[in-house]
């Protein structure tokens, strides 16, 4: 089936994306990989298959619009943009250093292709929200997808917006919430208390997509690293892009998906790796170029 | 004498039949703000937000990006206290072209009390790099200043009283971005002012004439950005500064003017206004009694100074 090859170099893309990410990071001395890796191949179908995008045209009037919200995950957002063409790869070296275009929390003021800034948490959304009424208003036909973290889903503003675009029936703003159950430091787990990571999921418990709907929204509900899940249900929020429910993409994902060592350990939030950790990083996410 | 309230409604349905992309987001205060006018004149380019001021401010940047004029409509303390992250990580970090429709500024709120009363928001607003601050004093600069703001590429926070003020100008006034004007020349003491407190500061210099005193009155529409040179200027002509405002004295016009000169030309400047403390709920007469802003009090304390 030819949509499972695709499947397959999408798969390819995200572990370079993963690689790029996380040696990138540990090229500057800080940075975040957990959120970054839990988000990496929602991003990258994103930019390589559903948005209608121009990297040599950043600003085209017609685009598909796609806000980071969680923007500490800045450096995912960043290389999925540079194995798309719209940066250099080799810029990638300049992130969080002195006058790059590549800054800690995603500037748009400086990098053409980000739509707005974000870092201060819950934002995003409601820029996402502006952006799908205007279209509406213009009658412009693109879609506007916002990434929203579950622990960023903890600030008021988030809710403000969640209950405001259904009023509008924005069915071109998709939110997509990449729910990878860890946050920081967040809370400990209780003695026999199993989550999927390595501190307590801050909605465990909680019907999100109950509440979602009753506010609503279209819900789906995903496996975040299964593009055979990832790429219709971001297109089926796309196609609906004419109608009267805004969608929200539940996105179950772990939080430093990839790489044995990170993968549900809230330490990895934000952690350089060592030179011996890259190579086991390498070696997991089958990069024969790495040279280390 | 019109209220800036009925300024702001009045002047953004008139921008509204000229300038398409001019559209009004309100945050459930359209009634009092007198965007209302605007929701009647044109309801598809009026956008109710709902209670939720946090949200409506990242909407606007949204809507500025398609080439909109956003006006955002609310109390002024919901904006500086509330809204204050998105405004300056939004708004302000990425020069995004939202205008901010400051209403009930100040103490005279409309008996709403300390709550509602925002004696801070110049102190804020002027720490923020790209973000430009202006204080009309009447109908006439109110009018001049929106005009301005919606033909101005990029973040504008407009500080609108609420209520009827006095005129200061008349018709033939043009508003420039830094621009201090000269409304009474005196050599005595210099009253440095913005907002419709200059009115008041006019008032009081009368008041001083009958006793001797001259007086002059600048008034700074423009806290941010301030023309330094012409307030040193002012300054060095008078033998006492005074600053006054509806406003804390840290870090306001008060605070604008200390800096100025303590750098350009060091001088002792005694600062009117608010003194960490909050208001309460009280008639209009009664706060400019307690804050001692009233032409008469400010007479008085100037009086004191000179003597």
């Amino acid at each position: 089936m030819s949509s499972t090859i695709d499947y397959q170099e999408l798969e390819v893309l995200a572990r370079k994306g993963r690689w790029l990410a996380i040696s990138t990071v540990a090229g500057s001395g800080a940075g975040h990989v957990g959120g970054p890796f839990s988000a990496m191949d929602i991003m990258v179908a994103l930019y390589f298959r559903v948005m209608k995008i121009r990297p040599e045209e950043p600003k085209w009037p017609e685009r598909d619009r796609f806000i980071l919200s969680k923007g500490h995950s800045s450096i995912g957002q960043y290389v999925v943009m540079a194995l798309r063409g719209f940066l250099p790869i080799e810029e990638l070296k300049t992130f969080d250093k002195g006058g790059s275009r590549l800054q800690g929390h995603p500037d748009v003021t400086r990098l053409p292709g980000l739509e707005t800034s974000t870092g201060s948490l819950g934002q995003g959304l409601s820029v996402g929200l502006g952006m799908a009424l205007g279209a509406r208003m213009r009658g412009q036909k693109f879609q506007t997808f916002v990434m929203i973290g579950d622990g960023e889903l903890q600030e008021g503003m988030i809710w403000e917006a969640l209950h405001v675009a259904p009023r509008y029936k924005l069915g071109n703003l998709t939110a997509i919430l990449d729910w990878n159950g860890l946050q920081q430091f967040g809370w400990v787990l209780a003695v026999n208390e199993q989550h999927r990571g390595d501190r307590r999921d801050p909605w465990s418990g909680i019907d999100l997509r109950g509440i979602f709907e009753k506010l609503g929204w279209r819900c789906l509900e995903i496996n975040g690293h299964d593009f055979s899940q990832i790429v219709p249900a971001l297109e089926s929020a796309k196609a609906s892009g004419d109608s009267d429910q805004p969608t929200m993409i539940i996105a179950h994902t772990i939080k430093g998906k990839g790489v044995h060592f990170t993968e549900g350990k809230h330490e990895w939030h934000s952690k350089v790796a060592t030179k011996e950790e890259l190579k086991i990083v390498a070696a997991e996410l089958g990069i024969v170029e790495a040279g280390v | 004498m019109k209220a800036l309230r009925d300024v702001f409604g009045d002047t953004l349905v008139s921008l509204g039949s000229t300038n398409p992309n001019v559209v009004v987001l309100d945050a459930d205060l359209a009634n009092s703000t007198k965007a209302d006018k605007f929701a009647m004149a044109y309801p598809g380019r009026f956008l109710q937000m709902g209670i939720a001021e946090q949200n409506f401010v990242g909407v606007a940047v949204g809507l500025a990006s398609l080439g909109f004029v956003p006006w955002l409509s609310s109390f002024t303390v919901f904006f500086t206290h509330r809204a204050i992250d998105p405004i300056r990580m939004l708004v302000a970090q990425t020069h995004a072209n939202v205008k901010i429709g400051a209403a009930y500024a100040g103490l005279m709120t409309g008996l709403t009390g300390k709550t509602h009363q925002d004696v801070e928001d110049l102190a804020i607003m002027r720490a923020m790099p790209d973000m430009t601050v202006l204080a009309p004093a009447d109908a006439i600069e109110g009018e001049a200043i929106i005009r301005w703001a919606t033909e101005y590429e990029g973040p504008v926070f407009v500080r609108l009283a609420r209520d009827a003020c006095p005129n200061v100008f008349d018709q033939e006034y043009r508003f420039i971005p830094g621009r201090t004007i000269s409304l009474k020349e005196g050599g005595d003491v210099l009253l440095i002012s913005t907002g419709p407190q200059s009115a008041r500061c006019l008032q009081a210099a009368e008041l001083l004439q009958g006793q001797g005193i001259s007086a002059g009155v600048l008034h700074v529409p423009s806290i941010k950005p301030a023309n330094k040179e012409e307030i040193v200027n002012a300054a060095e002509k008078a033998k006492v500064v005074v600053t006054v405002e509806e406003h804390s004295i840290y870090g306001g016009l008060g605070g604008l003017v200390a800096e100025i000169l303590s750098e350009a030309s060091p001088r002792r400047v005694i600062r009117f206004g608010i003194e960490d403390r909050w208001g309460e709920s009280a008639p209009n007469d009664y706060l400019l009694e307690a804050f001692q802003m009233s032409p008469p009090r400010l007479s008085e304390r100037i009086q004191k100074l000179v003597a």
